[in-house]
């Protein structure tokens, strides 16, 4: 999605261009005039479509952005004027905080998690529906189902199947596999690893289906002249697949990596954040100190420091990861 | 892979097949493997709500013995249910409503003009991809309620269509900026100017495209849970989202009824989803792929 950014469009003619072209022979000022109403009369069509958007944006978009960075100097209920300010005080508070430093970990577990075994799964799903299978339209419908329900329910149905007494646990029973049933969302050492459990779930089939679109792109040409070379299917795989799939997966690892940081309605339903805080994440941590402890400064602080995070990973990923992909990834080989 | 042109001795070709049946036997294998994870937790939603509680406690497995539609035709006979489903299709019905014309606009004047700044206003819309909802969260709920918005379905309509304006501008624009710049120049040679280029040649071209980003929005719309959380308050309200955590607190024993309900509020989504998969495909799709 954020690929398209390097794309410059070209620029449009207006219809001035012909109608002033038309009228024969016009004196130096009467040109300057013509000149400056055309202009006058592009900017008005480009305030009239463009303003509509940008007002409603940066109204609701990026206004708050600077309003959270405000609150974060003070000390606030979110009712009644802002008047305590504290300076840096939040910041100092929420980078000392036990619990705020324990809830970046979890969010970089899940990161590290999806990248290491979400990603890869998703990649070899989608090889896997890629192969010609029967049924394969169908498969991909299967796969990317999750995608498209709410993480509500996915949490509620989740969270009714892995209680103690539960389907996952059952069934374990019955299997005589009982040493390996677990409380899989009351154990502190494993709350956050069946959270991931079930965010992979739930997201794995959007990533293949990037990743198949991606598949579909490369010529199958090109992997059948390297089998008559003699390229086994592991060769094939490392050194045209994975080189040509390149800008697919660095979008994908974007995005992945984006979601990981702004986790929230998933665990919140699912867990809470809890038992004793083992699966907070910051964005649970910020609707906790806001919504349920009213402290809107403080909460604020650490919603800036979210962002700081998400901004200088987006800008460090476009600067050195995705700069390769606008240099032309093809061309290159993905080197 | 691409055997055909490859001349093997007939020895080493069928013992080549052979293997690579057994390759495809494990390819069927490992694809029903994800297939039954996908499907388990649905088909235990769908058949716990035909179950009673004292079943799914005895017996989450197999069928339900005996099939109890109570838990179904209560629901459907409750007007809970249907008040949330029309809250949650208002709601995202608007938000579609406003974001996906707004951002066709926009998205018109990226593609198609050129002025200083341009790229400035279009990388501040990209930005708006990383900025969370829980960022702006508190401030964009003080400014709900102090537009004395809060439990009314504009108090989330409102900031959903200010947050989908950057992915759908970014879809658009590409595509809007390959219509060939000809049929401009011919619809100004005949007069029209670039709004009746907009609205009569422009929007009917991009028909797919406006069908995608629209998908996306309703889907983000309809999933949509913190900022309904925040801002709808009062129960006649809610999304079906918020009905849903809130019904599961409420029987918090009674795992059948939740099953029940939230196997329900799936079916529309799912219904759609049938529907629009392409759509929902592509446009997700859009730009990842050419980087």
């Amino acid at each position: 999605m954020a690929a398209t950014t390097g794309q410059a469009a070209p620029p449009g003619r207006l219809a001035d261009d012909v109608s002033v072209a038309r009228v024969g022979g016009p004196g130096p000022a009467d040109r300057r005039r013509a000149r400056r109403r055309r202009v006058l009369r592009k900017l008005t069509t480009i305030a009239l479509f463009l303003l509509p958007a940008l007002v409603l944006y940066l109204l609701l978009v990026v206004f708050p952005i600077f309003q959270a960075v405000r609150y974060s100097g003070y000390k606030w209920s979110g009712l009644g004027p802002l008047t305590d300010f504290v300076g840096l005080d939040n910041f100092k508070r929420a980078l000392q905080d036990d619990v705020f430093r324990g809830a970046v970990k979890h969010n970089a577990i899940i990161v590290a998690l999806s990248l290491c075994i979400q990603l890869p799964v998703a990649l070899g799903v989608a090889m896997l529906v890629n192969a010609r299978l029967k049924g394969r339209a169908l498969l991909r419908l299967l796969f990317f189902a999750p995608f498209v329900l709410s993480e509500v329910v996915t949490a509620v149905v989740f969270s009714l199947m892995l209680q103690p007494d539960g389907l996952v646990n059952h069934s374990l029973d019955k299997a005589g596999l009982s040493a390996l049933g677990a409380d899989w969302l009351g154990s502190t050492s494993l709350v956050l690893y069946t959270c991931f459990v079930v965010i992979s779930w739930k997201y794995f089939g959007f990533h293949m289906v990037l990743y198949l679109a991606g598949l579909q792109q490369i010529p199958r040409e090109l992997e059948e002249a390297a089998a008559i070379d003699g390229a086994n299917r592991r060769q094939i795989f490392r050194y045209i697949t994975l080189p040509l799939l390149g800008p697919t997966i660095r979008i994908s690892v974007f995005l992945s990596i984006i979601g990981a940081i702004q986790l929230f309605d998933l665990v919140w339903v699912l867990t809470g954040g809890g038992p004793v805080n083992a699966s907070n994440t910051m964005a649970i941590y910020v609707v906790d100190w806001g919504f349920k402890r009213f402290q809107f400064g403080y909460a604020s602080a650490v919603a800036v420091i979210m962002l700081v995070i998400s901004l200088v990973f987006a800008l460090l990923y476009q600067r050195f990861v995705l700069r390769r992909d606008i240099e032309g990834a093809l061309t290159t080989m993905g080197r | 892979m691409g055997a055909v042109a490859e001349p093997l001795p007939n020895r080493r070709r069928g013992a080549r097949r052979i293997r690579r049946a057994g390759g495809r036997g494990l390819l069927y294998v490992l694809a029903w493997i994800v297939a039954l994870a996908i499907l388990i937790p649905l088909i235990y939603a769908v058949l716990g709500g035909f179950r009673d509680t004292g079943q799914i406690a005895q017996n989450p497995v197999g069928l339900p013995d005996p099939w109890v539609p109570s838990n179904y035709t209560d629901i459907l006979k409750s007007g809970t249910f249907w008040r949330q489903l029309w809250n949650s299709v208002l709601i995202a019905g608007l938000s579609t409503l406003l974001t996906v014309p707004l951002a066709a606009a926009a998205a018109f004047i990226f593609a198609r003009f050129a002025f200083p700044g341009r790229e400035w206003f279009y990388a501040l819309f990209t930005l708006g991809l990383l900025f969370p909802v829980a960022v702006a969260i508190l401030p964009v709920f003080i400014m709900v309620r102090d537009l004395g918005l809060l439990d009314s379905p504009l108090g989330v309509v409102l900031p959903q269509a200010a947050f989908g304006l950057p992915v759908t501008i970014i879809i658009l624009r590409p595509f809007f900026a390959s219509i060939p710049a000809d049929l401009q120049d011919a619809a100004a040679i005949d007069g029209a100017g670039p709004l009746r280029f907009f609205w009569q040649i422009l929007l009917p071209l991009s028909r797919p495209v406006l069908a995608t980003v629209s998908v996306l929005a309703i889907v983000s719309s309809w999933n949509a849970f913190l900022l309904p959380l925040v801002v709808l308050t009062d129960s006649s309200q809610w999304t079906l989202p918020l009905g849903v955590t809130n019904y599961s607190t409420e029987h918090g024993a009674d795992t059948a009824k939740i099953l029940a309900f939230t196997t329900l509020s799936m079916v529309p989504a799912l219904v759609f989803y049938a529907f629009a998969e392409r759509h929902l495909v592509r446009g997700l799709t859009s730009g990842a792929v050419k980087g």
